[in-house]
Protein backbone atom coordinates (compact mmCIF):
# COMPACT_ATOMS: atom_id res chain seq x y z
CA UNK A 1 0.00 0.00 0.00
CA UNK A 2 3.06 2.18 -0.26
CA UNK A 3 1.65 3.09 -3.70
CA UNK A 4 -0.87 5.37 -1.93
CA UNK A 5 1.89 7.71 -0.75
CA UNK A 6 3.23 7.95 -4.30
CA UNK A 7 -0.28 8.45 -5.73
CA UNK A 8 -0.76 11.34 -3.31
CA UNK A 9 2.51 12.82 -4.57
CA UNK A 10 1.32 12.52 -8.19
CA UNK A 11 -2.00 14.25 -7.40
CA UNK A 12 -0.27 17.03 -5.45
CA UNK A 13 2.26 17.57 -8.23
CA UNK A 14 -0.49 17.63 -10.88
CA UNK A 15 -2.45 20.15 -8.80
CA UNK A 16 0.60 22.37 -8.54
CA UNK A 17 1.15 22.27 -12.32
CA UNK A 18 -2.55 22.96 -12.92
CA UNK A 19 -2.41 25.97 -10.63
CA UNK A 20 0.69 27.29 -12.36
CA UNK A 21 -0.85 26.76 -15.82
CA UNK A 22 -4.19 28.18 -14.64
CA UNK A 23 -6.06 24.98 -15.60
CA UNK A 24 -9.58 24.74 -14.19
CA UNK A 25 -10.05 21.08 -15.00
CA UNK A 26 -7.57 18.28 -15.61
CA UNK A 27 -8.49 15.91 -18.43
CA UNK A 28 -5.42 13.69 -18.72
CA UNK A 29 -2.40 12.79 -16.64
CA UNK A 30 0.36 10.56 -17.94
CA UNK A 31 2.45 8.76 -15.36
CA UNK A 32 5.56 6.77 -16.13
CA UNK A 33 6.40 3.97 -13.76
CA UNK A 34 9.92 2.57 -13.77
CA UNK A 35 10.18 -1.21 -13.49
CA UNK A 36 12.82 -1.00 -10.76
CA UNK A 37 10.28 0.16 -8.16
CA UNK A 38 7.84 -2.63 -9.11
CA UNK A 39 4.76 -0.49 -8.50
CA UNK A 40 1.46 -2.40 -8.52
CA UNK A 41 -0.30 -0.48 -11.26
CA UNK A 42 -3.79 -1.54 -10.13
CA UNK A 43 -3.17 -0.20 -6.63
CA UNK A 44 -1.66 3.01 -8.00
CA UNK A 45 -4.62 3.51 -10.34
CA UNK A 46 -7.12 2.83 -7.54
CA UNK A 47 -5.30 5.19 -5.15
CA UNK A 48 -5.25 7.92 -7.82
CA UNK A 49 -9.00 7.50 -8.38
CA UNK A 50 -9.67 7.74 -4.64
CA UNK A 51 -7.41 10.70 -4.00
CA UNK A 52 -8.32 12.90 -6.97
CA UNK A 53 -9.92 16.25 -6.15
CA UNK A 54 -13.03 17.75 -7.87
CA UNK A 55 -11.04 19.44 -10.61
CA UNK A 56 -9.86 15.95 -11.66
CA UNK A 57 -13.33 14.37 -11.80
CA UNK A 58 -13.15 13.57 -15.57
CA UNK A 59 -9.43 12.83 -15.65
CA UNK A 60 -7.98 9.86 -17.48
CA UNK A 61 -4.83 8.47 -15.95
CA UNK A 62 -2.46 6.93 -18.46
CA UNK A 63 0.13 4.77 -16.75
CA UNK A 64 3.05 3.59 -18.83
CA UNK A 65 5.71 1.15 -17.74
CA UNK A 66 9.38 1.95 -18.42
CA UNK A 67 12.09 -0.68 -18.52
CA UNK A 68 14.97 -0.10 -16.13
CA UNK A 69 18.35 0.39 -17.71
CA UNK A 70 21.40 0.08 -15.49
CA UNK A 71 24.83 1.26 -16.60
CA UNK A 72 28.04 0.16 -14.91
CA UNK A 73 30.29 3.08 -14.01
CA UNK A 74 33.33 0.80 -13.83
CA UNK A 75 33.19 -0.99 -17.21
CA UNK A 76 30.43 0.84 -19.10
CA UNK A 77 28.25 -2.27 -19.50
CA UNK A 78 24.53 -1.57 -19.90
CA UNK A 79 21.85 -4.08 -18.87
CA UNK A 80 18.17 -4.34 -18.07
CA UNK A 81 16.82 -4.89 -14.54
CA UNK A 82 14.95 -8.19 -14.15
CA UNK A 83 12.82 -8.72 -11.07
CA UNK A 84 12.54 -12.46 -11.67
CA UNK A 85 16.26 -12.84 -11.00
CA UNK A 86 15.87 -11.52 -7.44
CA UNK A 87 14.91 -13.09 -4.15
CA UNK A 88 11.44 -11.92 -3.06
CA UNK A 89 12.67 -10.07 0.06
CA UNK A 90 15.30 -8.22 -1.98
CA UNK A 91 12.74 -7.30 -4.65
CA UNK A 92 10.50 -5.91 -1.90
CA UNK A 93 13.35 -3.86 -0.38
CA UNK A 94 14.03 -2.33 -3.82
CA UNK A 95 10.29 -1.64 -4.18
CA UNK A 96 10.41 0.55 -1.07
CA UNK A 97 13.66 2.38 -1.84
CA UNK A 98 14.95 1.67 -5.37
CA UNK A 99 18.47 2.86 -4.46
CA UNK A 100 19.02 -0.19 -2.25
CA UNK A 101 19.46 -2.00 -5.58
CA UNK A 102 23.10 -0.94 -5.09
CA UNK A 103 23.26 -3.25 -2.08
CA UNK A 104 22.07 -6.31 -3.99
CA UNK A 105 22.72 -5.93 -7.72
CA UNK A 106 26.13 -6.01 -9.36
CA UNK A 107 27.25 -5.49 -12.93
CA UNK A 108 26.82 -8.89 -14.65
CA UNK A 109 30.00 -8.25 -16.63
CA UNK A 110 32.55 -7.00 -14.07
CA UNK A 111 30.78 -7.43 -10.68
CA UNK A 112 30.90 -3.77 -9.65
CA UNK A 113 28.04 -2.37 -7.52
CA UNK A 114 28.89 1.10 -8.84
CA UNK A 115 26.22 1.52 -11.50
CA UNK A 116 23.88 4.22 -12.62
CA UNK A 117 20.11 3.86 -12.85
CA UNK A 118 19.94 5.42 -16.31
CA UNK A 119 16.21 4.94 -16.89
CA UNK A 120 13.11 3.50 -15.26
CA UNK A 121 13.69 4.23 -11.57
CA UNK A 122 10.28 5.05 -10.11
CA UNK A 123 7.13 7.13 -10.48
CA UNK A 124 7.31 10.12 -12.79
CA UNK A 125 4.58 12.57 -13.81
CA UNK A 126 5.14 12.91 -17.58
CA UNK A 127 2.50 15.50 -18.39
CA UNK A 128 -1.00 16.73 -17.71
CA UNK A 129 -3.63 18.14 -20.04
CA UNK A 130 -6.56 20.27 -19.02
CA UNK A 131 -8.80 23.21 -19.83
CA UNK A 132 -8.43 26.82 -18.73
CA UNK B 1 8.28 16.01 -13.09
CA UNK B 2 9.37 14.13 -10.01
CA UNK B 3 6.16 14.22 -7.94
CA UNK B 4 7.72 13.07 -4.66
CA UNK B 5 9.02 16.41 -3.39
CA UNK B 6 5.50 17.89 -3.43
CA UNK B 7 4.28 15.80 -0.48
CA UNK B 8 7.29 16.12 1.82
CA UNK B 9 5.99 19.17 3.70
CA UNK B 10 2.66 17.37 4.24
CA UNK B 11 4.46 14.28 5.61
CA UNK B 12 6.36 16.46 8.11
CA UNK B 13 3.46 18.79 8.90
CA UNK B 14 2.62 17.26 12.28
CA UNK B 15 6.14 17.34 13.64
CA UNK B 16 6.92 20.07 16.17
CA UNK B 17 10.67 20.38 15.72
CA UNK B 18 13.12 18.74 13.35
CA UNK B 19 16.68 18.61 14.66
CA UNK B 20 19.55 17.47 12.43
CA UNK B 21 22.56 16.28 14.44
CA UNK B 22 25.45 17.03 12.19
CA UNK B 23 29.18 17.64 11.88
CA UNK B 24 31.73 18.48 9.23
CA UNK B 25 33.77 15.43 10.27
CA UNK B 26 33.03 11.77 10.81
CA UNK B 27 33.81 9.92 14.03
CA UNK B 28 32.84 12.74 16.37
CA UNK B 29 29.90 10.88 17.95
CA UNK B 30 26.95 12.20 15.97
CA UNK B 31 25.03 8.92 15.93
CA UNK B 32 25.50 8.31 19.66
CA UNK B 33 24.51 11.87 20.42
CA UNK B 34 21.48 11.81 18.09
CA UNK B 35 20.25 8.49 19.49
CA UNK B 36 20.79 9.51 23.11
CA UNK B 37 19.10 12.86 22.53
CA UNK B 38 16.08 11.15 20.94
CA UNK B 39 15.84 8.58 23.75
CA UNK B 40 16.21 11.31 26.40
CA UNK B 41 13.43 13.40 24.88
CA UNK B 42 11.21 10.29 24.72
CA UNK B 43 11.94 9.55 28.38
CA UNK B 44 10.78 13.09 29.17
CA UNK B 45 7.41 12.16 27.71
CA UNK B 46 7.70 13.67 24.25
CA UNK B 47 6.68 11.86 21.07
CA UNK B 48 9.96 11.45 19.25
CA UNK B 49 11.17 10.08 15.93
CA UNK B 50 14.72 9.12 14.98
CA UNK B 51 15.73 9.07 11.32
CA UNK B 52 19.13 7.66 10.35
CA UNK B 53 20.22 9.56 7.28
CA UNK B 54 23.73 8.18 7.22
CA UNK B 55 22.73 5.82 4.41
CA UNK B 56 26.17 4.46 3.56
CA UNK B 57 27.34 3.98 7.16
CA UNK B 58 24.23 3.69 9.33
CA UNK B 59 24.83 2.93 13.01
CA UNK B 60 21.88 4.12 15.11
CA UNK B 61 20.30 0.64 14.79
CA UNK B 62 23.41 -0.82 16.48
CA UNK B 63 23.29 1.77 19.27
CA UNK B 64 19.59 1.01 19.81
CA UNK B 65 20.08 -2.75 19.49
CA UNK B 66 17.45 -2.98 16.72
CA UNK B 67 16.99 -6.49 15.35
CA UNK B 68 14.40 -8.26 13.21
CA UNK B 69 12.06 -5.30 12.88
CA UNK B 70 10.40 -4.06 9.71
CA UNK B 71 8.24 -1.00 9.07
CA UNK B 72 4.55 -1.46 8.25
CA UNK B 73 2.87 -0.36 5.05
CA UNK B 74 -0.14 1.88 5.49
CA UNK B 75 -0.58 4.48 2.77
CA UNK B 76 3.18 4.79 2.89
CA UNK B 77 5.73 3.39 5.32
CA UNK B 78 5.00 3.60 9.04
CA UNK B 79 8.17 3.54 11.18
CA UNK B 80 8.06 0.95 13.95
CA UNK B 81 8.23 2.25 17.52
CA UNK B 82 11.42 0.98 19.12
CA UNK B 83 12.36 1.90 22.70
CA UNK B 84 9.73 4.64 22.52
CA UNK B 85 11.05 6.13 19.26
CA UNK B 86 9.45 6.07 15.82
CA UNK B 87 12.53 4.77 14.11
CA UNK B 88 13.43 4.88 10.41
CA UNK B 89 16.61 3.71 8.77
CA UNK B 90 17.68 2.42 5.37
CA UNK B 91 18.91 -0.74 7.13
CA UNK B 92 15.33 -2.05 7.08
CA UNK B 93 15.86 -2.39 3.34
CA UNK B 94 19.61 -2.80 2.87
CA UNK B 95 20.13 -5.17 5.82
CA UNK B 96 23.77 -5.98 6.51
CA UNK B 97 24.73 -5.34 2.89
CA UNK B 98 26.97 -2.44 1.99
CA UNK B 99 24.99 0.20 0.08
CA UNK B 100 27.50 2.09 -2.08
CA UNK B 101 25.49 5.18 -2.99
CA UNK B 102 26.71 8.15 -4.97
CA UNK B 103 25.37 11.65 -4.34
CA UNK B 104 22.47 11.34 -6.76
CA UNK B 105 21.42 8.02 -5.21
CA UNK B 106 21.62 9.51 -1.70
CA UNK B 107 19.35 12.36 -2.84
CA UNK B 108 16.89 9.95 -4.44
CA UNK B 109 16.75 7.65 -1.41
CA UNK B 110 16.34 10.65 0.89
CA UNK B 111 13.52 12.10 -1.19
CA UNK B 112 11.83 8.68 -1.38
CA UNK B 113 11.91 8.17 2.39
CA UNK B 114 10.77 11.72 3.11
CA UNK B 115 7.90 11.29 0.63
CA UNK B 116 6.61 7.92 1.83
CA UNK B 117 7.34 7.82 5.56
CA UNK B 118 4.21 8.45 7.62
CA UNK B 119 5.64 9.91 10.83
CA UNK B 120 2.28 11.09 12.13
CA UNK B 121 2.30 13.44 15.10
CA UNK B 122 5.66 13.98 16.79
CA UNK B 123 7.07 16.61 19.13
CA UNK B 124 10.59 16.04 17.84
CA UNK B 125 12.20 14.33 14.88
CA UNK B 126 15.93 13.84 15.45
CA UNK B 127 17.98 13.18 12.32
CA UNK B 128 21.36 11.49 12.42
CA UNK B 129 23.21 13.10 9.53
CA UNK B 130 26.10 11.73 7.50
CA UNK B 131 29.36 13.63 8.01
CA UNK B 132 30.19 16.63 5.87
CA UNK B 133 28.22 19.16 3.90
CA UNK B 134 27.36 17.22 0.79
CA UNK B 135 24.09 16.06 -0.75
CA UNK B 136 22.17 15.01 2.38
CA UNK B 137 22.68 18.39 4.09
CA UNK B 138 21.91 20.38 0.95
CA UNK B 139 18.79 18.31 0.20
CA UNK B 140 17.48 18.54 3.74
CA UNK B 141 17.79 22.30 3.95
CA UNK B 142 16.11 22.53 0.54
CA UNK B 143 13.24 20.17 1.33
CA UNK B 144 12.61 20.52 5.07
CA UNK B 145 11.48 24.04 5.78
CA UNK B 146 11.69 24.11 9.58
CA UNK B 147 14.94 22.22 10.07
CA UNK B 148 17.41 23.19 12.82
CA UNK B 149 20.96 21.96 13.24
CA UNK B 150 22.77 20.78 16.32
CA UNK B 151 26.46 20.56 15.53
CA UNK B 152 28.94 18.17 17.08
CA UNK B 153 32.69 18.61 17.24
CA UNK B 154 35.57 17.09 19.15
CA UNK B 155 38.32 19.15 20.83
CA UNK B 156 40.42 18.60 17.68
CA UNK B 157 41.06 21.68 15.61
CA UNK B 158 40.70 19.46 12.55
CA UNK B 159 37.10 18.74 13.50
CA UNK B 160 36.37 22.32 14.47
CA UNK B 161 37.75 23.72 11.20
CA UNK B 162 35.21 21.63 9.25
CA UNK B 163 32.48 22.65 11.69
CA UNK B 164 33.29 26.30 10.96
CA UNK B 165 32.74 25.68 7.25
CA UNK B 166 29.45 23.96 7.96
CA UNK B 167 28.33 26.81 10.21
CA UNK B 168 29.22 29.32 7.52
CA UNK B 169 27.15 27.42 4.94
CA UNK B 170 24.14 27.12 7.26
CA UNK B 171 24.35 30.77 8.21
CA UNK B 172 24.48 31.76 4.53
CA UNK B 173 21.38 29.65 3.96
CA UNK B 174 19.73 31.22 7.05
CA UNK B 175 19.22 27.83 8.71
CA UNK B 176 18.89 27.98 12.52
CA UNK B 177 21.73 26.42 14.51
CA UNK B 178 20.78 25.36 18.03
CA UNK B 179 24.41 25.27 19.12
CA UNK B 180 27.60 23.26 19.28
CA UNK B 181 28.43 20.28 21.47
CA UNK B 182 32.07 19.44 22.18
CA UNK B 183 32.28 15.67 22.48
CA UNK B 184 35.03 13.30 23.68
CA UNK B 185 36.79 15.94 25.72
CA UNK B 186 39.94 14.80 27.50
CA UNK B 187 41.24 18.00 29.08
CA UNK B 188 39.97 21.26 30.49
CA UNK B 189 40.86 23.50 27.54
CA UNK B 190 38.27 26.13 26.77
CA UNK B 191 39.31 26.95 23.22
CA UNK B 192 36.33 25.28 21.49
CA UNK B 193 33.93 27.06 23.83
CA UNK B 194 35.58 30.40 23.07
CA UNK B 195 35.66 29.74 19.33
CA UNK B 196 31.99 28.76 19.38
CA UNK B 197 31.12 32.05 21.05
CA UNK B 198 33.19 33.90 18.45
CA UNK B 199 30.98 32.35 15.79
CA UNK B 200 28.01 33.83 17.61
CA UNK B 201 26.68 30.38 18.54
CA UNK B 202 25.54 28.79 21.76
CA UNK B 203 27.99 26.34 23.35
CA UNK B 204 25.63 23.62 24.53
CA UNK B 205 27.89 21.24 26.43
CA UNK B 206 31.28 19.64 26.76
CA UNK B 207 31.02 15.89 27.02
CA UNK B 208 33.98 14.09 28.56
CA UNK B 209 35.44 11.06 26.81
CA UNK B 210 33.85 8.09 28.53
CA UNK B 211 35.10 4.56 27.72
CA UNK B 212 31.81 3.19 29.08
CA UNK B 213 30.04 4.50 25.96
CA UNK B 214 31.57 1.79 23.76
CA UNK B 215 30.36 -0.93 26.15
CA UNK B 216 26.89 0.62 26.08
CA UNK B 217 26.33 0.10 22.36
CA UNK B 218 23.13 -1.89 21.96
CA UNK B 219 22.20 -1.49 25.63
CA UNK B 220 19.96 1.45 26.48
CA UNK B 221 20.30 0.95 30.25
CA UNK B 222 24.11 1.12 30.10
CA UNK B 223 23.93 4.06 27.68
CA UNK B 224 21.97 6.08 30.22
CA UNK B 225 24.69 5.41 32.74
CA UNK B 226 27.35 7.27 30.75
CA UNK B 227 28.72 10.79 30.99
CA UNK B 228 27.37 11.34 27.46
CA UNK B 229 23.79 10.59 28.54
CA UNK B 230 24.12 12.77 31.64
CA UNK B 231 25.24 15.75 29.59
CA UNK B 232 22.54 15.19 26.96
CA UNK B 233 20.00 15.06 29.76
CA UNK B 234 21.22 18.46 30.91
CA UNK B 235 20.87 19.87 27.39
CA UNK B 236 17.42 18.37 26.97
CA UNK B 237 16.10 19.59 30.32
CA UNK B 238 17.82 22.95 30.31
CA UNK B 239 15.55 24.41 27.64
CA UNK B 240 18.74 24.59 25.56
CA UNK B 241 16.93 22.60 22.90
Amino acid sequence: MHEWALAEAVITAAQQIAEKEKLKEIKEATIKVGELQQIEQDILRFALSQLKPKSFKNVKFYITKAKTTLKCRACGNTWLFRKDKLDEAIAEAIHFVPEVAHAYIKCPKCGSPDFEISEGRGVWLENIKGVR
Amino acid sequence: MDPRTTVISERLSRIGRIIAVSSGKGGVGKSLLATTLALTLARRGFKVGLFDLDFTSPSTHLIMGVKNVQPKEDKGIVPPVIKGLSYMSLVYFSGDQVAPLRGEDVSNALIELLAVTQWGELDFLVIDMPPGISDAVLDLVRLVKNIEFLIVTTPSLLAFETVKKQVSLLQDLKIPIIGIVENMKMNKAKNIKQKTKKLGLKFLAEIPFDPKVEEAIGDEKKLFDTALANKIKEIATDNAI
